[in-house]
C-alpha cells in the first residue's frame, strides 16, 4: 500500500519537476515566461496525438518536446527580439496554447491513448518494497532526476552556466563582457519550452493516458510557483515537486476513502497549498531578494 | 542585412492609434491561413465569423450580452495593469461575485421585494472585491507574487461554485441537475429593450464603468497616481504616493467590477447558478484590456471585438462546421499580435545593409 502510494506520488511530482526545472533555467537567465501552462498543454496534446497516430510513444514524447520548444520560440521572438512585456506575452502564450490545444484535440477526446511503460530490470525490480520504487518506474521519472542533476551541474559548475547566471543577474554587465545576452536567453527560453512540452507529454502518456481539454489544470502555474518556492535552486525544486505530488495524491486517496469532506474542497488543496507556500516563502524577504535573478523580467535592448 | 530596434525618444502617437488595427488585420490574415489548413474557404469562414453576427438585431443584442462582462472586467484590469499590478484572477472574482450576489435569490427565495436586485448587485460587487482583496493584501503585506496567488484562487472559486450547485444550493425541484433554483422575478436584471433581444442592463453598467474610469484615469489626481506608480515606482514614492495602498485600490476596483460582471451575467443572462457560468470571460478580458491599450474607451471597442469572436465561433460552428474552440485560438493569437504591434509605439525598426554598422564614437563624460 505505502509502496504504491509513493510510486503514484512520484508520478504526480515528475511533470511538475520537469516543467519547473525548465522554467528555473529560463528565470536564471533573467526571463519570466508565464506561458508554461500553454506550452505544457500543447505538449500534452502533441504527445498524445502523435503517439496515437504513429503508434510510437517515444515519437509522441519527442514531438511534444519539439512543439514545446517551438512555442517557446514564439515567446522568445516577441519578448527578446521585439522587447514586448514578458508578463503579458507569457499570458498570451498560455491563452493561445489552451485555445489551440482545445481545437486540435477535439478529435481525440475520449479515445484510449498509449501509455509509456515502466522499466523492468531483472531481479532489481523484484526486490521487496524498494524494487518497484527504485528500479521499476517509467523512464521519464529517471530522466527528471537526471535533468535536475544536469541543471544543477550546468548552472553551478560550468562556464556556460556561469554565463547564463551572469546574464540573469546583470544583463548590462554581461553584455559589456561580450556575452550575447539575447542569444543566451533564446537558448534558455527554448530549453524551458522543451521541458514544459515534455512535462505535458508525461501527463497525457503516463499520468493519465488520455486527452482531456485543459488537462494540465494549472500544473504549469504550480511549476512556476515551485521555482519561487525553491528560490531558484535545482534540488529544492525536487523537494517542492514531491511535496505537491504528496498533496495531490493525498487528497485523491482521501476522496477515494470517502472522507466526509466535499471532494471539491479536497481538490482545491493543491491550489491552496501553493498560495500558502508562496506566502511563507515571501515572508522571508532577505532570502527571496538574495536568490532572485536581479534582471528577472527586465527588458534588454543591446546598444550598438 | 540586419534588423534592429531603435528606441524612439517619445512614444509614437501614430502607432499608438494604429497598432490595435494592425494587430486585428494580422489576426484576420493568420486566421485565414488557419482556416485554409482546416480545409475551409477562408473568405466564407471569416464572413461567418466576423460579419454574419452583425447583420441581425437579436444577434447584436447577443453581442452586447457577451461584451458586457468583457468590458466591465477589462476596464478594471486596466487600472491594475497601468499601476503594475498583475491581477490575472478576474475569472475567480467574477465567479465569487456571482455567488455572493446569488445568496438572496437562492438561499432566501421567499424574500421578494424590489430591493432584492440592488442588494444582489451590491453583494456581487463586495464579493468580487473581497476575493480580489486576498492577493492584494498578500502582495502588500508579504510581497507575495500576485500573479500566482490570483490565478490559484480561480481554481478554488471554480471548485467552490461546483460544490455549491451540486451540494447545498442544488435546486430541490431540479431533478438532481447540478444547478440552483431559477431566480424569481425580482432577482432578474431587466433587459434594456425586451422587444428586440436579450441585452440586459449589464451592458449599460459596462459603458458607465468605462466612462467613469476614463474620467478618473485621464482627469483626476488618482488617475495620475495610478499611472505614475505603474511607470516609475520611485517617482511615485517621491511624490508621496503609497505603493501598498495602490495595490489594494487597484485590486479592489478590478475585483468589484469583475464581481458586478459576475452577478450581472448570472441574473441578466443565465437566471440561475450552474457549474460553469463563464466561457473564460475573466481571461479573455485580459486580451480586451491590452487590445484597448489599457484605455477605458478603447476597451469598450475591444470588448465588442472579442464578444464578436465568441459569437463568430458559435456562428461558424453552425454554418461551416468548424469547432467553436477556434475562437479561443483566435483570441490568443490576437493578444500576440497586439503585443508585437505595441513594439512599434516604443521602437523604430532600422534595417541596415551592412552586417556591422559603423559605431558612432561617443565621448561619455568621465571616460577613463
Amino acid at each position: 500500500m505505502l509502496e504504491s502510494i509513493l510510486i503514484t506520488i512520484a508520478t504526480a511530482a515528475t511533470p511538475l519537476l520537469i516543467a519547473a526545472m525548465g522554467e528555473l533555467v529560463v528565470e536564471r537567465s533573467g526571463v519570466l515566461n508565464l506561458g508554461v501552462e500553454g506550452m505544457m498543454i500543447m505538449g500534452a496534446i502533441t504527445g498524445f496525438a502523435v503517439a496515437l497516430t504513429t503508434g510510437s510513444v517515444w515519437l509522441g514524447v519527442f514531438a511534444a518536446i519539439l512543439v514545446g520548444a517551438a512555442f517557446a520560440l514564439i515567446f522568445g521572438f516577441l519578448t527578446l527580439s521585439l522587447v514586448t512585456n514578458q508578463v503579458a506575452t507569457g499570458l498570451a502564450l498560455t491563452l493561445f496554447g489552451l485555445g489551440l490545444s482545445g481545437m486540435l484535440g477535439e478529435g481525440f477526446v475520449g479515445r484510449p491513448g498509449l501509455r509509456l511503460g515502466r522499466i523492468d530490470i531483472p531481479f532489481l525490480s523484484d526486490l521487496p518494497f524498494v524494487g518497484r520504487l527504485l528500479f521499476g518506474q517509467d523512464p521519464l521519472f529517471y530522466l527528471s532526476l537526471l535533468l535536475t542533476a544536469a541543471v544543477a551541474y550546468f548552472l553551478f559548475a560550468t562556464r556556460a552556466g556561469l554565463m547564463l547566471r551572469a546574464v540573469g543577474d546583470n544583463h548590462t554587465s554581461a553584455h559589456a563582457q561580450g556575452i550575447n545576452v539575447v542569444a543566451v536567453r533564446y537558448l534558455a527560453v527554448m530549453f524551458g519550452g522543451a521541458c514544459a512540452g515534455l512535462a505535458g507529454a508525461y501527463l497525457s502518456l503516463v499520468y493519465t493516458p488520455q486527452w482531456v481539454e485543459n488537462m494540465t489544470a494549472g500544473r504549469g502555474w504550480i511549476a512556476l510557483a515551485l521555482v519561487v518556492f525553491a528560490s531558484w535552486r535545482p534540488w529544492r525544486v525536487v523537494a517542492g515537486a514531491y511535496l505537491f505530488g504528496g498533496v495531490t495524491i493525498g487528497q485523491l486517496h482521501a476522496q477515494a476513502l470517502g472522507v466526509a469532506i466535499p471532494s471539491q474542497l479536497l481538490s482545491s488543496l493543491p491550489y491552496l497549498a501553493t498560495i500558502a507556500v508562496l506566502v511563507i516563502i515571501s515572508r522571508n524577504r532577505r532570502l527571496t531578494m538574495m536568490n532572485t535573478p536581479a534582471s528577472l523580467g527586465r527588458p534588454f535592448v543591446p546598444e550598438r | 542585412m540586419r534588423v534592429e530596434l531603435v528606441k524612439r525618444p517619445q512614444q509614437s502617437a501614430l502607432f499608438s492609434a494604429l497598432s490595435p488595427f494592425i494587430a486585428l488585420l494580422l489576426t484576420l490574415l493568420a486566421g485565414a491561413v488557419m482556416f485554409l489548413f482546416l480545409g475551409k474557404n477562408p473568405a466564407d469562414a471569416l464572413y461567418y465569423f466576423f460579419i454574419e453576427p452583425l447583420l441581425e438585431t437579436w444577434s447584436l443584442h447577443e453581442l452586447a450580452v457577451k461584451a458586457a462582462p468583457l468590458i466591465l472586467i477589462g476596464v478594471g484590469l486596466s487600472i491594475c495593469y497601468l499601476s503594475n499590478n498583475w491581477n490575472i484572477g478576474a475569472e475567480g472574482q467574477f465567479i465569487i461575485g456571482a455567488i455572493a450576489g446569488s445568496i438572496l435569490p437562492v438561499a432566501f427565495p421567499g424574500f421578494q421585494s424590489p430591493i432584492v436586485l440592488p442588494l444582489m448587485l451590491l453583494m456581487g460587487i463586495v464579493g468580487g472585491a473581497a476575493y480580489a482583496g486576498i492577493p492584494a493584501w498578500l502582495k502588500a503585506r508579504f510581497g507575495t507574487n500576485e500573479i500566482l496567488t490570483s490565478l490559484m484562487l480561480v481554481y478554488v472559486a471554480q471548485l467552490f461554485l461546483d460544490w455549491l450547485v451540486r451540494g447545498p444550493w442544488r435546486n430541490p425541484e431540479g431533478f438532481n441537475f447540478p444547478e440552483t433554483r431559477n431566480f424569481h422575478a425580482y432577482a432578474v436584471l431587466p433587459e434594456i429593450w425586451p422587444a428586440s433581444g436579450r441585452a440586459h442592463w449589464g451592458f449599460v453598467f459596462a459603458i458607465l464603468a468605462a466612462l467613469v474610469l476614463w474620467f478618473v484615469l485621464s482627469r483626476t489626481l488618482k488617475g495620475f497616481e495610478v499611472k505614475l506608480i505603474g511607470q516609475s515606482p520611485r517617482a511615485g514614492r517621491f511624490a508621496g504616493f503609497s505603493r501598498s495602498r495602490m495595490i489594494i485600490f487597484a485590486f479592489l476596483v478590478s475585483g468589484a467590477l469583475a464581481g458586478l460582471a459576475g452577478i450581472s451575467e448570472v441574473s441578466g443572462a443565465i437566471g440561475q447558478l450552474r457549474p460553469a457560468i463563464s466561457p473564460g470571460y475573466g481571461f479573455t478580458a485580459i486580451i480586451v484590456a491590452f487590445l484597448g491599450r489599457l484605455n477605458p474607451l478603447g476597451i469598450i471597442a475591444a470588448g465588442l471585438v472579442l464578444a464578436l469572436s465568441y459569437l463568430g465561433g458559435e456562428a461558424a460552428q453552425i454554418s461551416i462546421g468548424v469547432s467553436d474552440k477556434v475562437a479561443r485560438a483566435f483570441q490568443g493569437m490576437l493578444l500576440f499580435f497586439v503585443l508585437a504591434c505595441d513594439t512599434l509605439i516604443h521602437y523604430r525598426i532600422r534595417i541596415s545593409r551592412r552586417v556591422v554598422a559603423a559605431k558612432p564614437i561617443k565621448a561619455p563624460a568621465g571616460h577613463a
